[in-house]
């Protein structure tokens, strides 16, 4: 058996030192090591993203990275992207869509829009179904998942008007 | 990608209801859009599914494949993966005991035991690419998988048969050697790999065709495509040192499961308890065992250690699922006035490895929108080296209707004839006989016909080069099964609701709200649990579309026997009749007596013994699906790639319970159907070694490979539901590679007969009908 290599990194907020072995994909260590069991397999080989992470905020695919590859840098997963006391406007927007209906996929989906929507506030129908192409569902044709996405970007500009308008107002 | 304003892919609810029932028809509940009660655990990552379980001291189990589509096992030797530190078991097809041939009906499909063991781990041969022969149990997965390279497997090579025609062949390669064809009920009398032939019969084919004015006749090819779950296959197995069996599976049936393990393993079922996971995607692929007997068999020898197996998506794709490929022959004659005078089918469905091919179901929806007096149809289920077909959305619906309805089209073309119109001068109605016997109760086949005509997509004109639009009609059995429930009243007004169907797309929540409808209480008060095998009475698999029809039955009647339950304790408390209790958007009164919901349930739980009714349905009342969908296409002459510009479906949904799970019903059912149409398909060389493994290579839609799809909810109440509910999961998947294949032919002039119709395809059509315009006359 290979021996483990301690990898130091900043997860979910949290410094978090772990043991591996070097063959042990950022994924397998997630769910298996640490339980963050959020970030699903459906492939194995970056082809589906429903194992989607922010690596120093870049989106990727975890079963891509090896785990020994995260040493000194910063890894947020679904579970570290949920907010303590209260769901993200893109999980609210999900659930109100009915944009998930196995679920199996929708971490992922979360991780991706939510990592668009950081870089680009105001997607286009275009723009959303492109940039979620690397994310796979088999159960909702992506019309809600769409839908929610478009209508959570739309939500928060609503949101940053209104904000700015009470701050001239103010 | 323009966005028209009228379907503003926001605010527009895409989704439109017609016809009886539409709107919320004097319903509180049904026809609302509330959140599902597991969302905020599958949106936060917190459900967990089947290899999200992990109990202390788990081993990990790995399983050996066949390299080869077709060979005998002359030895296995696994004595140096045993010497492997960190293995705990190794198991083959030795470890299994023997059974008995004996059909055990799965639900959706049935299958003979002793085929589903050797197909659990191969006894004397292997059948397929990715057929299971040993399996190890390891103290991590990495070890296992290690262990498998030193299991060593003699084999002597035998030639591998790939498709339905060259099985059927006089001088074929036999898989069994003991498999005789079931000849209409006549047991054959020597080896083949036709497993049976069934037929359909009526009327005089001969005296229909000659009184037909046109006739078509067309020849159509399908390969194997996968469900295509997102979620591999995954169990955990404990045996106990007392004898006892846990089983943590994702599955469409737990009780489905726990049936099958105790057949193959020859344990009473009482001895295993079956712990359905959360299920990210069946689609009828998980309803087959496939790991948990192995499982069992490694945790029993690994000396009582619960064993986790999960799969990888090249396994899955090896070895689970796939629905059959298909040699389809239509011979269609209508005469001028667009009547269909005569059908004749013949259909040869892939079973893959084993015998159970959907061709049964294939050759019921092949020709069941329609109203025939002379019709045959002839359905062969062929053993072929591939892997064992398993039920798959509508099982064998898609390439039969991609047969029949691209036909109808060709005649609609040489009568001069609407596509629509056709279908409403033969479209069947209540009263009419389905192909294969039935008479059909209330329907809404026409109704989803005229809803598509008067659909602003059907009126608008459709321009540009090399744009094309089609429809088609599918059909779907559905299907009503077992279903059993409990329900309690809490002292605060809330009913836990405890069922035994896995929520694969929400059905909790339309479980839940016909519950609260049943018994006028809010949606939020109903608080429902998918529960395991020894916490409530039997039920059949999430399959069939059946769920929110028979276990929604189900919590109707839980709701009723829940008032009633009420009604009379608080008729003793009140010193008069149950009869005498008025009760009312959710207060019971009596005279001066006056009670809300919540207070009445505080009462109870005050002043006797706690209130809990179970029910438990067989029904037979099951109401079909139809649908019609109409598709925009644009083809690239150059490429052959297709462009979906526009995509609209209409369903007979009976009664639409969560309108939004409706919607993504028929979504989801759509975009599997574009998948199988113009994308997916399993690739072999000629060994039979299944090249396309992956979701790389086996490409199933993404988000930018669809448009939108618009859905109009069409209601015709089934009467065999107290709410009007037909089942909408399956037929949704049946029309769109007809649909597309007739846009395809109006976009380019080119009539498809291969599935799927991927851009090289159409390619070579486009270029052959150049070719041919091209030839000297």
């Amino acid at each position: 058996m290979p021996s483990k290599v301690m990898v130091s990194t900043h997860l979910n907020g949290q410094e978090v030192t772990f043991l591996c072995e070097p063959r042990q994909t950022l994924l397998e260590v997630l769910r298996e090591e640490l339980g963050l069991t959020g970030s699903k397999e459906g492939c194995g080989n970056g082809n589906c993203g429903a194992c989607n992470v922010l690596l120093d905020g870049v989106l990727v695919n975890s079963c891509l990275v090896l785990a020994v590859e995260t040493e000194g840098r910063t890894v947020t997963t679904i579970e570290g992207l949920t907010p303590p006391d209260q769901l993200l406007p893109i999980q609210q927007k999900f659930l109100e869509h009915a944009a998930l209906q196995c679920g199996v996929c929708t971490p992922g989906f979360i991780v991706s829009a939510q990592a668009l929507l950081e870089q680009n506030p105001q997607p286009t129908e275009g723009e959303v179904r492109r940039w979620l192409a690397g994310n796979l569902c088999r159960c909702t044709g992506y019309d809600k998942i769409v839908r929610a996405v478009l209508d959570t970007a739309q939500t928060l500009a609503g949101n940053s008007a209104q904000d700015s308008d009470q701050e001239v107002g103010g | 990608m323009s966005v028209d304003p009228q379907r503003d892919p926001v605010k527009g609810q895409n989704g439109q209801n017609v016809g009886q029932g539409g709107g919320k028809n004097g319903y509180r509940v049904i026809g609302s859009r509330p959140l599902r009660p597991d969302g905020t655990d599958k949106v936060t990552g917190r459900a967990r599914f089947g290899a999200d379980i992990r109990l202390p001291d788990t081993l990990y189990g790995k399983i050996l494949r066949s390299p080869h589509a077709h060979a005998r096992i002359r030895a296995i030797d696994t004595s140096r993966a045993q010497a492997l530190p960190g293995v705990k078991a190794v198991v083959t097809a030795a470890d299994l005991p023997s059974v008995e041939s004996k059909i055990q009906d799965l639900g959706e499909g049935a299958i003979n035991l002793r085929y589903l063991s050797d197909n659990l781990l191969a006894h004397s041969k292997v059948l397929y690419h990715g057929h299971p022969i040993a399996a190890v149990a390891a103290t991590s997965p990495h070890i296992a998988e290690e262990a498998l390279a030193l299991i060593q497997v003699e084999y002597e090579l035998l030639p591998p048969v790939l498709d339905a025609r060259s099985a059927m062949a006089e001088d074929a390669p036999i898989l069994h050697e003991d498999l005789r064809t079931d000849e209409m009920g006549v047991r054959g009398d020597r080896p083949t790999n036709v497993a049976s032939h069934l037929r359909h019969q009526r009327g005089d084919l001969e005296a229909g065709f000659a009184a037909a004015d046109v006739i078509v006749e067309r020849e159509f090819f399908t390969s194997p495509v996968h469900q295509g779950y997102i979620e591999p296959q995954a169990a955990t197995a404990l045996y106990n040192a007392d004898g006892q069996i846990t089983i943590w599976t994702t599955t469409q049936g737990p009780f489905s499961v726990r049936e099958q393990v105790a057949q193959v393993l020859q344990i009473p079922i009482g001895r295993i308890r079956v712990i359905p996971t959360e299920i990210g995607g069946g689609f009828g692929g998980k309803i087959n065992v496939y790991l948990e007997p192995v499982a069992v068999l490694l945790s029993r020898k690994a000396g009582h250690h619960p064993v986790k197996m999960v799969m990888n998506r090249d396994e899955v794709l090896k070895a689970t699922g796939p629905t059959s490929g298909s040699y389809i022959r239509v011979k269609m004659g209508a005469n001028k006035e667009g009547k269909i005078t005569a059908a004749q089918v013949f259909m040869a469905y892939e079973a893959g490895a084993y015998p159970g091919s959907p061709v049964g179901a294939g050759a019921g929806v092949i020709l069941a929108p329609y109203r025939l007096e002379n019709l045959q149809i002839d359905g062969y289920d062929v053993v072929v080296n591939k892997p064992r077909a398993a039920a798959y959305r509508a099982p064998g619906g898609t390439n039969a209707a991609f047969a029949s309805e691209t036909v109808i089209d060709e005649l609609c073309e040489k009568l001069g004839m609407d596509p629509l119109e056709f279908r409403l001068i033969n479209g069947a109605k209540e009263g009419d006989r389905r192909a294969d016997g039935p008479v059909y109760a209330r329907i809404g086949y026409l109704e989803t016909v005229k809803a598509i005509q008067a659909h602003p997509h059907y009126t608008a004109p459709l321009e540009g080069k090399h744009r094309g639009r089609g429809v088609a009609s599918g059909f779907w059995f559905n299907w009503g099964g077992r279903s059993s429930a409990t329900a309690s009243l809490n002292a605060d007004g809330s009913v836990s609701l405890v069922e035994g169907s896995p929520d694969i797309g929400g059905t909790r929540a339309s479980i839940a709200m016909q519950l609260a409808e049943s018994l006028g209480i809010p949606y939020e008060q109903v608080k429902p649990q998918v529960t395991d095998t020894d916490s409530v009475a039997y039920n059949d698999v999430t399959g069939g579309s059946r769920t929110t029809f028979a276990t929604g039955l189900a919590a109707y009647e839980l709701g009723q026997k829940l008032k009633a339950e009420m009604l009379r304790r608080l008729a003793d408390l009140w010193e008069t009749e149950p009869e005498a209790i008025h009760y009312e958007d959710g207060v019971f009164s009596h005279g001066e007596e006056r009670l809300g919901f919540q207070e009445a349930a505080a009462k109870i739980h005050e002043t006797g013994e706690p209130v809990m009714v179970s029910t438990t349905v067989y029904p037979k009342g099951v109401g079909p699906g139809f649908a019609t969908h109409v598709v925009d296409v644009e083809v690239d002459p150059e490429t052959g790639k297709v462009t979906i510009l526009r995509y609209t479906a209409a369903q007979d949904v009976g009664k639409a319970i969560h309108p939004s799970y409706v919607e993504g019903q028929i979504h989801g059912g759509v975009a599997q159907g574009i998948g199988w149409g113009l994308n997916e398909e399993y690739v072999y060389d000629q060994e039979g070694h299944l090249l396309n493994a992956s979701f790389l290579d086996y490409r199933i839609p993404t988000a930018l490979d669809l448009p939108m799809i618009d859905t109009v909810l069409v209601e015709a109440p089934n009467p065999g539901h107290p709410y009007g509910v037909r089942g909408v999961g399956e037929v949704p998947i049946v029309p769109p590679a007809a649909a597309l294949a007739n846009a395809i032919y109006r976009a380019v002039g080119v009539r498809m007969n291969v599935l799927p119709m991927s851009p090289a395809r159409i390619l070579e059509a486009i270029w052959a009908k150049e070719a041919q315009a091209k030839e000297p006359v």
